[in-house]
Formats: C-alpha cells, sequence, structure tokens
C-alpha cells in the first residue's frame, strides 16, 4: 500500500504514479489523503490497482477510467468517471452533475445521490445508484444501464438510444422517446448480477424498466417537435 | 409572363421555391457546405505590394518560410508544420474512409497535420497522418482515452462556423454498420449529435476540463479550442483564459456536412472580421503569437492564406477546399449529380450520402471513384499552389517569412470590409469604426 497525502504532493504527481508513467513496479494498493476537492484524481489510469481517495473529490475524478477500481470515501464533482472505459468507480457519498457521462464500459456505484444529467450520454457502462438522482438523467444514452434504487427528476431518458433504464423509486417525467417497457426474465437476470456486482440487497423484482421507443431514429415529420 | 416590373425583391423566384418547398415537405431543409450567400470576404482587400518605401524580396530566389509551431504555451510536445495550412475536422462517416485516406496522405508529404472528426479516429487515418488533430466533441461518439493518446493534438470543438451553437448531424444513409459500431449507435438511424459537452457548461468548466485531458495524455499535447464566429472577441478571450495551447475561429462560411440551410445562412459571422477580433483578443492579453490562432471558414487560395495572416493569423484551415481539390462538384459523373436534383458546380448533396463523386458517401461504389493516392496528389498540389501564391504575395510586400505579413500590408476595396478588418478603404486613410 503506497499514501499519497495531497495536502503536500501534487495532483500532477500522483496522477503520474497511478498511471505508471514511468513503469508498472508492481504495486497495487494506493490511498490517497486529503483530496481537498482537487480535479482529475486518479484520471487517466490504465492499470488494475485498487485506489481509494479518503475524502471529497473535485471534477472528473477517475475520468476516462481502464482497468483501475477507484474508491471515494466522500462525495465526488461534476463528471466522475466520466468515458470510463473499464473498471470500477465506487462513490460512498453524493455526486454532482453528469456522473458517469459517455462511459464506454464498466461499473460506476454512487452510494448516495446523483445532480441532474447523470447518465448522460452513456456508451455502454453500468450506472448503479443507491439514491435519488436529478433532471435529464440518461439523455441521448446510446448502451449500457442505468439502475437507480431511488427517485428520478424529470425527463427521464430524452432522445435516448439504446440504453436500459430500471428504477425503482418514482419517476418525475419521462423524455422524449423513452417510454415504460415489460421487464423480461433476461432484464431481470441482467439487473439482478448488476446489483450483485454494485453490492446492493435490492429486490430486482420492484424496479420497472424503462427504454426508447425508437419514434425519433429516423427523421418523421410528425415527431418534428421532439427533436 | 413574368415581367421585370412586376418582380418582388422580397418574393424573388429563390424565397417563393423554399415557401412552396416547406409548404409541401413541413420540414425546414438540411444540406450540406457552408453560407452561401454573399458577405464581405478576403476578395474585398488587396496587398500593397513593394514599391518606393518598401523593397520586394526576388521572387523564387529569396528565402520567404512558411514553417508555424502551435501549442508551445502548455504542452511539452508542440505541434511544427511546415506549411501554415492544415486540414479541418472532417469526420470518417461524414467523409468516406478514401477521402479521410487521401487527405492524410497529402498532409503528411506537405509537412502539415490534418483533422479527426465527430466518431473517432479511424486506424487508416491515423497511419496516413504524421501529425493528427483529434476533435474532442460534445457527443464524444467513439472518443476513447487510448485515441487520445494516439494523437498530436486535441481540438475541444466548442462550436464550428456552419452552426455556432447547433450539433451536428449524419443522416441514416451513412450510418452503415462500420459507422454505427464506431459510435455505438444503430444501423441506419438519423443520427444526431448534442450541441453542449456532457460534462461541462461554461469556461470555468472548461479550464478544469482541459486540466483533466493534459492530466490523461501527460501534458504532451497541444490543446486547441474551436470555436465557431459569433462573440468572437469574447470567446477567444475565454479560451485562452480557460488554458488554450491555440484557438480556431471558424467564420460562417465554414462547411458542414449535413446541417439546416437556417442554420447555416443565419447564424454566425463572416471569418473576416472574426480574425480581426481574434487577434484583438490575443493582442489585449499579451497572447498574440503565444496562442496560435487558425482560421477557417472560406479559404480558397493562397490571397485568402496570405490575407489571413496578415491580419494576425497564425495559420488557416481548410474542409470545403481540400474536397474541392479531391473532385467535390468536378464535372465528372454528372448523371449522377442529375439524379441528386443538382448539377456540378451547385451541389451541396454531402447529407445524402451520394456523393457522386465519392468523397461524403459510405457507398462502396461511389468511394470505388476516389483513389486515395490520386486524391492525396491532386490535395498536395493544391496545398503547394496555396503555399506558393501566399509566398509570392509575402515577397511582394518585402517580408521573408509570411507571418511578417501585417495589417498594415493592405487595403479594403469596400466601406465594409474596411470597417470588418480594421484596414484603411484603399485610397484613403478612413478606417470606419476606429477614431
Ligand atoms: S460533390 Fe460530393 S462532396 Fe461535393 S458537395 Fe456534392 S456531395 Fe458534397
Amino acid at each position: 500500500m503506497e499514501t499519497f497525502d495531497l495536502s503536500s504532493a501534487e495532483v500532477r504527481d500522483l496522477n503520474r504514479r497511478l498511471q505508471m508513467r514511468d513503469g508498472d513496479d508492481g504495486e497495487r494498493q494506493f490511498r490517497v489523503l486529503h483530496p481537498n476537492g482537487a480535479h482529475a484524481l486518479a484520471a487517466g489510469l490504465t492499470h488494475p490497482i485498487d485506489v481509494t481517495i479518503e475524502g471529497h473529490t473535485g471534477y472528473y475524478c477517475a475520468g476516462m477510467n481502464q482497468e483501475a477500481t477507484v474508491t471515494v470515501n466522500g462525495n465526488a464533482g461534476t463528471g466522475v468517471a466520466e468515458n470510463m472505459m473499464s473498471g470500477m468507480v465506487r462513490i460512498r457519498g453524493d455526486v454532482s452533475q453528469s456522473a458517469g457521462a459517455t462511459a464506454h464500459g464498466g461499473l460506476l456505484v454512487i452510494e448516495g445521490d446523483a445532480s441532474a444529467r447523470c447518465a448522460i450520454s452513456l456508451k455502454g457502462a453500468d450506472v448503479v445508484v443507491q439514491g435519488s438522482i436529478g433532471h435529464m438523467a440518461a439523455f441521448m444514452a446510446q448502451a449500457g444501464k442505468l439502475v437507480v434504487l431511488g427517485d428520478v427528476g424529470a425527463d427521464l431518458g430524452d432522445s435516448l438510444y439504446e440504453a436500459q433504464i430500471f428504477v425503482r423509486g418514482t419517476v418525475a417525467s419521462l423524455g422524449a422517446d423513452c417510454v415504460e417497457k415489460e421487464m423480461g426474465e433476461t432484464h431481470l437476470a441482467a439487473l439482478k448480477s448488476l446489483l450483485a456486482q454494485a453490492g446492493l440487497d435490492a429486490d430486482a423484482g420492484s424496479f420497472r424498466r424503462y427504454g426508447s421507443a425508437r419514434q425519433l431514429y429516423n427523421f418523421n415529420i410528425d415527431n418534428a417537435g421532439s427533436y | 409572363m413574368s415581367n421585370e416590373r412586376n418582380k418582388s425583391t422580397t418574393f424573388p423566384p429563390r424565397v417563393i421555391s423554399e415557401i412552396h418547398r416547406a409548404a409541401g415537405e413541413g420540414i425546414y431543409e438540411i444540406r450540406g457546405g457552408g453560407a452561401k450567400r454573399s458577405v464581405p470576404n478576403f476578395d474585398d482587400l488587396v496587398f500593397l505590394g513593394a514599391s518606393m518605401s518598401r523593397y520586394p524580396l526576388e521572387g523564387y530566389r529569396e528565402r520567404c518560410d512558411t514553417d508555424v509551431t502551435i501549442g508551445a504555451r502548455h504542452a511539452s510536445k508542440p505541434i511544427k508544420l511546415d506549411i501554415p495550412i492544415t486540414i479541418a475536422g472532417m469526420s470518417f462517416g461524414a467523409l468516406g474512409a478514401n477521402a479521410k485516406q487521401a487527405l492524410g496522405l497529402a498532409a503528411t508529404a506537405m509537412g502539415t497535420s490534418t483533422t479527426t472528426g465527430d466518431g473517432g479516429m479511424t486506424q487508416e487515418e491515423r497511419e496516413a497522418s504524421k501529425t493528427l488533430i483529434y476533435q474532442y466533441l460534445p457527443s464524444r461518439y467513439g472518443m476513447t482515452p487510448d485515441q487520445l493518446r494516439q494523437a498530436d493534438a486535441i481540438e475541444v470543438v466548442v462550436g464550428q462556423g456552419a452552426k455556432p451553437g447547433g450539433g451536428g448531424m449524419l443522416l441514416g444513409q451513412k450510418i452503415t454498420d462500420r459507422v454505427a459500431e464506431m459510435r455505438t449507435l444503430p444501423t441506419g438511424i438519423d443520427q444526431r449529435s448534442a450541441c453542449r459537452h456532457p460534462d461541462w457548461t461554461g469556461p470555468d468548466d472548461l479550464e478544469i476540463k482541459i486540466r483533466e485531458l493534459r492530466e490523461i495524455t501527460n501534458w504532451e499535447k497541444p490543446i486547441y479550442v474551436k470555436v465557431g464566429a459569433t462573440r468572437t472577441r469574447y470567446d477567444v478571450t475565454l479560451a485562452v483564459k480557460a488554458g488554450a495551447d491555440a484557438v480556431v475561429v471558424d467564420g460562417m462560411q465554414g462547411g458542414t456536412a449535413a446541417t439546416q440551410d437556417v442554420f447555416i445562412e443565419d447564424v454566425g459571422i463572416p471569418t473576416l472580421p472574426a480574425v480581426r477580433l481574434a487577434v484583438e483578443a490575443l493582442r489585449e492579453m499579451n497572447m498574440h503569437r503565444e496562442v496560435q490562432l487558425i482560421v477557417s471558414g472560406g479559404i480558397r487560395t493562397g490571397a485568402d492564406v496570405a490575407k489571413a495572416l496578415a491580419m494576425g493569423a497564425d495559420a488557416v484551415s481548410i474542409g470545403m477546399a481540400a474536397l474541392m481539390a479531391l473532385n467535390c462538384n468536378a464535372p465528372l459523373y454528372e448523371e449522377d449529380y442529375t439524379a441528386l436534383g443538382t448539377t456540378p458546380g451547385d451541389c451541396h448533396m454531402c447529407h445524402t450520402g451520394r456523393c457522386p463523386v465519392g468523397i461524403t458517401t459510405q457507398d462502396p461504389e461511389l468511394e470505388a471513384r476516389l483513389d486515395p493516392e490520386e486524391g492525396a496528389r491532386r490535395v498536395r498540389n493544391y496545398l503547394s499552389t496555396l503555399t506558393m501564391e501566399c509566398q509570392t504575395l509575402a515577397r511582394a510586400c518585402g517580408k521573408s517569412h509570411v507571418h511578417n505579413l501585417e495589417p498594415e500590408d493592405m487595403v479594403a476595396l469596400t466601406v465594409e470590409a474596411a470597417a470588418m478588418a480594421q484596414v484603411p478603404l484603399a485610397g484613403t486613410d478612413w478606417i470606419p469604426g476606429s477614431s
């Protein structure tokens, strides 16, 4: 276990080390102290390492993550795990806007609440939120899954492509082209496995599933007002 | 019978036919290309060649350098180009793979850069291009950290001249299996791209985003910020404050593969005033030449290049003109232009995916009409011509580097151009708008 104290170390040096830019020396456990809301912490990681951040992080924590497991024992700012490719990011507290934006792969678990635009333009990753989330979640989401155990704000899944959304609480309103869909056996199984991966105890049968009505896929004059 | 006296200037035939079309179809017109309306442009400026008070350099003999370095402000590996003319961002998807490859090969041969577009980088493009700029767009289609690291510079696209404030479009005909897979989209859909980045909104956020991009790419890559020309003075100021190494300003004549006609014609300002506003902003911050200015939108000739540089740009970028070098709008396969309802010279049918000359298409049969090697030769020739024309003008003004051209070397032929470029109206010392 290697410890970085950001009250004295620079973010640039931390990331350089975590990205193994000077070679992989085999160390796999890292602990970061006093993050103090710094931005781009543990961004651009490429190795299967474990990083635990003790405190709150700023924007883009674990941005574009590949392979690594990053845990934040605190809250995270805008764009946590944005464009993640693989690996796992877990936030023990709440997160700000655009959590998991455009993420292609991996799993983002938010144990608290998430603000607006959670999972915006999602491209294949899975995002699981234990609390509630704000408006415009999964806007233009293309692939992957968004699971919310709490409630969801307005315009969920607006202009949705092929991402799947599962919600246990209430949904304030659905966005354009997002509809409730039947929960089939395969969906139920996928949801169960995702909840297990996220380490959350919830009955998959109590969720509702939402997806794209696919009415906006090809331009149609009758839908012009929804584009 | 139509009588000249009865013709309305409010409702000329073009407007009447658009009303008829709109009434029939109930939808705006979508097309490719840039603004076609007449706007003040570089043609409205002329150089004052050397005579008694200045002396020229000997054409062809005396050196007139053209190199430019971009991105030394913060990046540890700035871009070094032999000529100040780059190839603008155009996506694989909007363009076919052969066109992208031809542009990459030509840029490499000329010692300049080419640029990706929406949908990410193709391997063919990376291999063909020695210096490849990677666009970071609101949609982030196909954007991966590995591709960011493979790029030579990153261009954060806030907007483009053809549609400042709007997102991209790629109609279903062009979303083939390969394009769909690269963008994680269903094949054949009419793809819309977001107009706003998903994880940052204002300039303060952009500063943090740029820092993240630098952290992920080891502070090596120059980071450009591209804006469509609108409130250019403020946009350039904010981009520089956000930490950009270079700013790309794209005027309203800049092209697109597909956008609403009303956007192309009615949003944004021409390239001419945009260059001046951008240079003023850089000078006010003491950042002129420190942060490079790349100008695009309607650059066609070596004269346009020289005039943009004389106004203070460090480099220009060409898109539509490069496609024309690849035979866009050439009188070949005329029956295919006819089938699209157009003629060579008037074509803006890029959005249809049925490009008669094989450039903006994903159809293998049409694409085969563009041989990448032959296309590269034509683009190379065109870039050489632009460079030589630019050098000719610089030498005539007595400059040993094209960057030594300055506003003082030019006058304007119209009051509008004089006001926009802030150079005197020819034959006077009057600069409208300047006290
Ligand atoms: S010739 Fe091809 S590239 Fe040129 S405007 Fe027509 S469709 Fe577009």
